[in-house]
């Protein structure tokens, strides 16, 4: 039997009972990876529970740079009793089980495809840790230690990793580095030459940070110039109003008097969320809130509002698989057409689909110049991978000199130097774009009545049907005007004369790009677009008129995106196929690989000779 | 009913101490039926603006949706108003007043919109003590829908077409006590004498005051068996007690004999008098001033006045902490940490 081996290419699976400390012990781990200048990917598959259910941590290792999830798994680090066999059963011929073997492996586990390490993990952490309530916890860092042995890392990387955690006077930094000694010396002792998977140092890393979109996105909020928060707590986007709390505390702290330069109200529901961002923006702040798929169903409604009487408002949607509470911890793209058209009547809203940590920081930044430019609800449309998610990516970067665009507001002067009446909905400008007045700017000019029923330009309530018609029409110009704001579509031209293109957007797009690589390699290009917002420019269009044929790969079951494209630029539907996944785990690009092939199978377009048996041992 | 008011102001009227004439409060014609309570409401909400001096445009008017969330358009025309979603003023309040914490806000909302579809953001905006007015025209039904019973309907209150209200009511007073709101009174849109120092006692008050005026609605809920009309609160009501209001600005002139009289000194240094019959419940303790509406509901009495009132409360900002600046007033000088601090956050992701 020849077991798997290889450098730098492999995943390493976790499988643990939640609640114990686990993700931080696999997050050590694939934070050493990085340190070692090689390419990782990290995914944290959490059940939707604080304590006692199975969850698990998938660690992929690719020097190549493709760090979409691959979906099966070379190496499972197996301390979970309850999944022991299916984390067994699942692992791919060639691979390793490492195991608690503190007790034996159950007899009705046997194959001989697989090499099975034991370490009494259990026992020796009883053996070396006094304190019995430490004992779980550092169990976690003892198969790390074990770990760095079997895969032929730098011990050094992960001790200097603890330190900077506990800081050098902690007694904890010193127990956690002893046990992962420990982890590491009884390995070496016991299993050396067993594992031939292997992470060597390399420089393929450069500048890049390993940061969650969720963090990001709280950055991009902080420099964005966020003043107000409305919001209500739904995994998966709580830890952005968490991490934009920490980042208030730091940041916006006045040193005079200790008071903060932002309000974060955590509001009774989400109706009362996005109710405040309205009414805060409506008022000359900055405001967002951050939500999933139940939270924009009840924002829905106040969102029409902002459309119709055009108040800017950001709205970060982290989606997470529905319909209704679905899989609230698994992730899917499946809130695309309830955000494009939220509310009921005529209403679209613009939308930013980030596609990495990068992305979600200068996307949400960009989303509060949008919102104030063309005075409209604006969605930032994240995802659980990418929110919870480490990931790799280019560092955050700042412009000092980039203004904030506040958009069309008039102060007192601009409203005393006017020789023409001001009327809130009336386009002076052609864009389709009014001027506004915050209240309290001027003792007499400038005020008016803001709402939700028809209006003439000088914001007067009207049912004149002309009139109705004629603002609803302006508001279509305005959504022109959007195309050319928005951040434009990232193209990749393999090869001019090829037959197939492919459309993708957000966390689909690294299987995606992994997948369409294997496919050139051999012999079949595939050009590439990446949409970055919607509405839709003429990129888009272009793109898919120069392919016969684009396929449209996303994460949820009824081809949301390709429906959207279809409605939006009148496409033939025989145009675009739908590649999608939505068994709500990250894309994994060898299931994606075979999806597509057999939707290219099908209709005769797979170069003959390259059916191949991918997935299987490598 | 819709009718054009003529332009005409007698020239003698004075104005008040910040220079504003009475009409400079005023707003576009009401198009709401000819005797609806709330057309009383708006006039006294003009009255009380115009008394305290207040600068038309620092006042913000939200409201949400219904008959009496149309009234902000009939006052304060110098001020800016949003009238909202159904049930959603308090939180468009609440994030107007998080955005320019300077500016003075006047929350207009209804029974239905209060009382049913906006429950959970009244009970909430009354928690975080958002400082603002707020104000509920209450006349038991829904008027824009034509009548239906709402809410507050008093259990047994009998409709114009003869339907008894089999649902006990909600006390919006009490719920407002119960969560902490600071200033809590009811009145009548019949009783200008009382509505009028009212507001202004409301408008003084730092944090959120509450006020429910019961409104009648002529058109679908004034007929005489109902608890809500007219002629039966007039016949049932009762004032906790008389008060005088008196702005921080204005010299006490009058003197109270000891004992039957107190003094609440607000936040900005205005003062509430309050004249109490010596066998009355004290309105400044939170438990005599439920047990005091309750013992007034089983007389079957409409208790009004000043309900409870205990100047004594941190607003939303206070509990938040933030600036005492206006948010809407920071520039990216005061928000953007810049592209050092970037760096140094960076490293930290490495």
């Amino acid at each position: 039997m020849t077991y798997l081996h290889s450098i730098n290419d492999c995943v390493i699976r976790f499988a643990n009972i939640n609640g114990s400390g686990s993700a931080s012990a696999n997050n050590l781990f694939a934070r050493a990876v990085f340190r070692m200048g090689v390419p990782v990917s990290p995914k944290n598959i959490f059940p939707s529970n604080i304590q006692g259910l199975p969850t698990w941590y998938e660690v992929r290792v690719n020097e190549q740079g493709y760090l979409g999830r691959r979906g099966d798994y070379d190496l499972v680090v197996a301390v979970n009793g309850k999944t022991l066999q299916q984390d067994f059963t699942g692992l791919a011929p060639g691979g390793y089980f490492l195991f608690d073997s503190s007790q034996p492996l159950p007899e009705m586990l046997q194959r001989n495809d697989v090499r099975v390490i034991g370490i009494p993990m259990t026992l020796l952490c009883n053996e070396h840790v006094e304190n019995p309530r430490l004992r779980p916890l550092l169990r976690n860092i003892l198969y790390v230690g074990a770990l760095a042995f079997l895969l032929d890392m730098e011990l050094p990387v992960f001790k200097d990793a603890l330190t900077s955690q506990f800081g050098t006077k902690d007694s904890l930094a010193a127990t956690n580095i002893r046990i992962l000694e420990l982890g590491y010396t009884h390995a070496r002792e016991h299993h050396p030459e067993t594992c031939h998977l292997a992470v060597h140092r390399r420089d393929r890393t450069g500048e890049a940070i390993i940061m969650d979109g969720n963090t990001a996105t709280a950055l991009g909020a902080l420099y964005g110039g966020a003043t107000v928060v409305g919001w209500y707590p739904i995994t998966p986007a709580t830890s952005i109003i968490e991490a934009f709390g920490r980042a208030v505390e730091q940041y916006r702290r006045e040193a005079d008097t200790g008071r903060f330069t932002a309000a974060i109200v955590q509001a009774e529901d989400e109706l009362a969320a996005i109710g405040i961002v309205i009414g805060a923006a409506w008022n000359g702040a900055r405001a967002f809130t951050a939500t999933s798929g139940p939270g924009v169903s009840l924002m829905a409604e106040f969102l029409g509002l902002a459309y119709f009487a055009e108040i800017p408002a950001v709205l970060i949607n982290v989606q997470r698989a529905g319909p209704s509470t679905g899989m609230p911890t698994r992730t899917q793209q499946s809130d695309l057409l309830a955000c494009a058209y939220a509310s009921h009547g005529d209403t679209k809203n613009p939308l930013l689909l980030p596609a990495d940590p990068d992305e979600c920081f200068t996307m949400t930044a960009e989303a509060f110049d949008l919102a104030d430019r063309l005075q409209t609800p604006v969605i930032v449309l994240s995802d659980l991978d990418l929110g919870m998610n480490d990931h790799l990516c280019a560092p955050l970067t700042w412009d000092d000199e980039r203004p904030y665009d506040r958009g069309k507001v008039l102060d007192a002067e601009q409203l005393d130097a006017l020789t023409v009446p001001w009327g809130r909905y009336l386009d002076v400008d052609g864009d389709g774009i009014c001027y506004r007045t915050y209240p309290g700017t001027h003792p007499t000019k400038g005020a008016y009545f803001t709402r939700g029923t028809s209006r003439n330009e000088y914001s007067a309530y009207s049912e004149d049907s002309a009139t109705y018609q004629r603002n609803m029409e302006r508001l279509l110009l305005k959504w022109e005007t959007a195309k050319s704001l928005m951040p434009r579509p990232a193209i990749t031209i393999h090869d001019p004369a090829a037959r197939l293109g492919a459309l993708f957007y957000g966390t689909t797009s690294a299987a995606a790009v992994e997948v369409l690589d294997g496919l050139r390699a051999r012999g079949l290009p595939i050009n590439t677009l990446r949409l970055r917002a919607f509405p839709f420019q003429q990129e888009v269009l272009d793109f898919i008129a120069q392919h016969e044929l684009v396929l449209v790969i996303e994460q949820n079951r009824d081809g949301q995106m390709r429906t959207l494209l279809i409605n939006e630029l009148n496409l033939e539907a025989g145009k675009l196929v739908a590649i999608t996944c939505f068994d709500g785990l990250p894309v994994a690009s060898r299931a994606l690989a075979r999806t597509l092939e057999a939707a290219l199978s099908e209709r005769g377009l797979m170069p003959p000779s390259s059916l191949s048996e991918q997935g299987d041992v490598s | 009913m819709t009718f054009s008011r003529p332009t005409f102001r007698h020239p003698d009227l004075p104005p008040n101490s910040a220079g504003f004439l009475r009409q400079d409060y005023e707003g576009a014609v009401s198009t709401l039926c000819a005797g609806c309570g709330h057309d009383s409401i708006s006039n006294a909400i003009i009255q009380a603006c115009f008394e305290l001096a207040l600068p038309p445009h620092r006042i913000v008017k939200i409201s949400g949706i219904g008959c009496s969330s149309k009234t902000p358009a009939y006052y304060l025309g110098r001020s800016h108003g949003f009238n909202s979603v159904h049930g959603r003023m308090p939180a468009v309040a609440t994030g107007a007043n998080m955005a320019n914490r300077d500016l003075i806000y006047l929350g207009v909302s209804g029974d239905g919109d209060t009382a049913s579809i906006g429950m959970g953001q009244f009970v909430h905006a009354v928690r975080r003590n958002l400082h603002m007015l707020y104000i509920v025209m209450n006349n038991g039904c829904y008027g824009l829908t034509k009548g239906q019973y709402s809410a507050t309907a008093d259990k047994g209150s009998r409709s114009r077409k003869g339907g008894v209200n089999p649902l006990e009511s909600i006390d919006l007073c009490e719920l407002a006590i119960q969560l902490g709101a600071g200033f809590v009174a009811r009145s009548f849109s019949g009783d200008k004498q009382q509505l009028v120092p009212l507001l202004k006692a409301g408008l003084s008050h730092s944090g959120l005051s509450f006020i429910d005026v019961i409104s009648p609605c002529v058109t679908f809920n004034n007929n005489p068996e109902s608890t809500k009309s007219y002629h039966w609160v007039r016949e049932h009501s009762e004032a906790t007690n008389t008060f005088d209001f008196v702005p921080f600005r204005q010299t006490i002139t009058t003197e109270y004999p000891d004992g039957t009289t107190k003094a609440v000194t607000l936040h900005d240094n205005s003062t509430i008098y309050l004249h109490k019959p010596p066998e009355g419940a004290d309105v400044t303790d939170r438990r005599q001033a439920i047990d005091n509406l309750e013992d007034h509901k089983d007389k079957g009495v409409v208790l009004t006045g000043v309900l409870y009132i205990n100047p004594e409360s941190a607003d939303t900002h206070e509990i938040l902490h933030t600036t005492t600046r206006a948010l809407n007033s920071l520039t990216r000088t005061d928000l953007c940490p810049g592209s050092a601090a970037l760096e140094a956050i960076n490293a930290r992701y490495r």
